[in-house]
């Protein structure tokens, strides 16, 4: 069987990935996917605990989760296309200033 | 405990069926394409193919020995990695779905009960949609990799028609979930299995899920024609306005491996409506013990066989539908139709069990 | 059954370093979208079908579907490199292992690196899914729906040319 460890360990290893890219990144797009893959690497351990202590609620906060992450994407990338739109370019670091 | 002679046996069973179902697919999408074009010909009052073997039978062998010796000619300024991804990940994604399709009853070999199926999930026809909607991306990559106009506007088109309609593909089966209760292919197909009343006029008529959900067979059919891509709804690929939509740069292999993903679509999709709708593999059943295993699959085959006619017929008959048409009617007639489905199936099946 | 696991978990973990380092935001994406379905094949090795499904769905079906054609709508190319504080990212990935290393060293104690025997089966049915979502979470869902219903129309609102 898989040991919880393990799994756990997986999904700290891909926060870990998702939480340096956010630091490094500098395209606004991939910034907002490393956030995508560090809400992912937190389902895997909901999951995992949901499993380990037969416990179903934890499938459920991983069903709100994903539903919340759908609603966010849409908001954030409607942002970016507005960014892009009025700066130009899609870099973190040109976004600095409240003015254009 | 599962023992290695079981295990051993189960390995077997599966790359059995797998060798045998994939070579059945290949086949049937090879023989798909002669009909396409012999049943498109005649209803234009012209022979399609005819001379390549009797009645143009061979024809699909030709044409697959053109795609394979053709020039295959890549384009200087295309992304090559996304490029060669994705009529690869259309083949993979198209053949993907077929595994969990439910072709027969079970019967019993050397003591152990084979199931004609690769697998049943008893989530079976989620996967079926989760590989669909994984099939979106082939279109979009193969659009933008091909650094071209009509390949870019043809993918983005058609990336954003499928995922419209996939809403409504998933809507509409709904009902019959809430009849069935289960998300598993196999006991779908099995509660069709009884009679409408055993006397009278209605006992000829077995309980199959479309004269309960009409409304969710025709929302679902609809919305697969569009999700295949196919006419009307095949703006994005469409000679006369896109060249060929986000296709236009492949050639040889990949092109054929587009073309291949879309018979193997509609393959897959007219399995579901049947399944779903038409009571699977369900029919009069007669006759020794192997008779009776070969019969169902032989209803199975003669039901998709009439779907795929159907959209052949469909292709050969009905003019395109603009874009801006095709997505007003995707959104603003189909969801609110499927929608309208599942609120008055809920209230009769909540009544019903009351 | 476990070698599945650790198959998917290295599938993960290299998509996962192919989102982060590469420099093309489409190929983040794809690589985005192979640690998506990985992490599907896990919770359906964790007992979790629905969920794993909709995951596919939802996530790697639509969601991403959004992130790649929005990249393909901006033409987002290349990245150039950063004018920002060279201290955050010198210090940060750093940081981040040490923190990762704090983590593996409370599962370590608290669950050991062999783990507990395999736990009774969950009963994770969509039926048993659908029960406890319509008793217990009624009021989550209802507002998420809500809430979907918001995040589309701020969307729409957002990106037009001109409101």
């Amino acid at each position: 069987m898989i040991p919880l460890s393990h799994v756990l360990l997986l999904s700290m290893i891909l926060f870990t990935l998702g939480a340096a890219g956010f630091i490094i990144r500098r395209n606004v797009i991939t910034v907002f996917m490393c956030i995508e893959l560090m809400l992912n690497a937190v389902n895997l351990a909901f999951i995992a605990f949901a499993w380990h202590r037969v416990d179903l609620n934890g499938q459920l906060f991983v069903f709100f989760v994903i539903v919340v992450a759908a609603a966010e994407a849409a908001v954030g990338l409607a942002i970016i296309v507005a960014l892009y739109r009025n700066r130009g370019s899609l870099a973190i670091d040109d976004v600095d200033s409240m003015k254009l | 405990m599962a023992t290695s002679s079981s295990t051993g046996f189960f390995l077997l069973e599966t790359v059995i069926k797998v060798v045998v179902i994939l070579f059945v697919l290949l086949t049937s999408i090879a023989y798909l394409t002669w009909l396409e074009r012999k049943v498109i010909g005649h209803i234009q009052s012209r022979w399609g193919p005819y001379l390549v073997g009797p009645h143009g039978l061979l024809q699909p062998l030709a044409d697959g020995l053109k795609f394979m010796f053709k020039e295959d000619i890549v384009p200087a300024e295309v992304n090559r990695a996304v490029y060669w991804l994705a009529p690869f990940l259309a083949f993979v994604m198209a053949f993907l779905s077929i595994s969990v399709i439910p072709f027969g009853g079970s019967f019993m070999l050397a003591g152990h009960q084979i199931a004609l199926q690769i697998t049943d999930l008893n989530v079976g026809l989620l996967f079926v949609f989760a590989v669909t909607s994984l099939g979106v991306y082939s279109v979009a990559l193969a659009g933008w990799s091909s650094n071209s106009k009509y390949p870019l506007f043809g993918g983005l088109r058609s990336s954003a028609q499928m995922i419209s309609y996939e809403i409504s593909l998933s809507l509409g089966v709904i009902g019959v979930l809430m009849i069935a209760g289960t998300f598993s292919l196999r006991e779908i197909v099995e509660r069709q299995a009884t009679l409408w009343s055993h006397t009278g006029f209605l006992s000829l008529l077995p309980r199959w899920n479309v004269f309960l959900q009409p409304v969710g067979f025709l929302v679902y059919f609809t919305a697969a024609i569009a999700e295949t891509n196919r006419v009307p709804f095949d703006l994005p690929e469409g000679e006369t306005e896109l060249v060929a939509g986000f296709h236009t740069e492949y050639s040889s292999f990949k092109f054929a491996m587009f073309f291949m993903s879309e018979y193997a679509n509609m393959v897959t999709v007219s399995c579901i409506a049947t399944l779903l709708f038409f009571g699977g593999w369900l029919g009069p059943a007669f006759g020794p013990g192997w008779l009776r295993v070969i019969l169902p699959v032989f209803w199975f085959a003669l039901k998709v066989f009439c779907f795929l006619f159907f959209y052949i017929w469909v292709r050969g008959t009905l003019p395109r539908f603009r874009y801006d048409q095709l997505m007003a009617f995707g959104w603003k007639f189909l969801l609110p139709l499927a929608l309208l489905n599942i609120l008055v199936t809920s209230f009769v099946v909540a009544w019903l069990s009351a | 059954m476990g070698v599945l696991f650790y198959i998917a978990a290295v599938v993960a973990v290299i998509a996962a370093l192919n989102v982060v380092l590469r420099q093309t935001p489409v190929y983040s994406a794809l690589s985005l979208i192979v640690v998506l379905a990985s992490l599907a094949a896990i919770y359906l090795l964790l007992g979790a079908p629905l969920i794993a499904m909709i995951q596919v769905i939802v996530y790697a079906g639509a969601i991403m579907v959004l992130f790649v054609l929005v990249i393909m709508l901006l033409n987002a190319g290349r990245e150039t490199p950063s004018r920002g504080s060279r201290f955050a990212r010198w210090a940060g990935p750093p940081l981040l292992v040490v923190f990762f290393a704090e983590f593996a060293t409370l599962v370590w104690k608290q669950f050991g690196l062999a783990g507990p025997a395999a736990p009774a089966a969950l009963d994770a049915s969509p039926r048993a899914v659908g029960q406890l979502l319509f008793s217990s979470y009624v009021l989550p869902f209802e507002v998420t729906s809500i809430l979907i219903l918001v995040a589309v129309l701020g969307a729409v609102v957002l990106a037009k040319k001109q409101l």
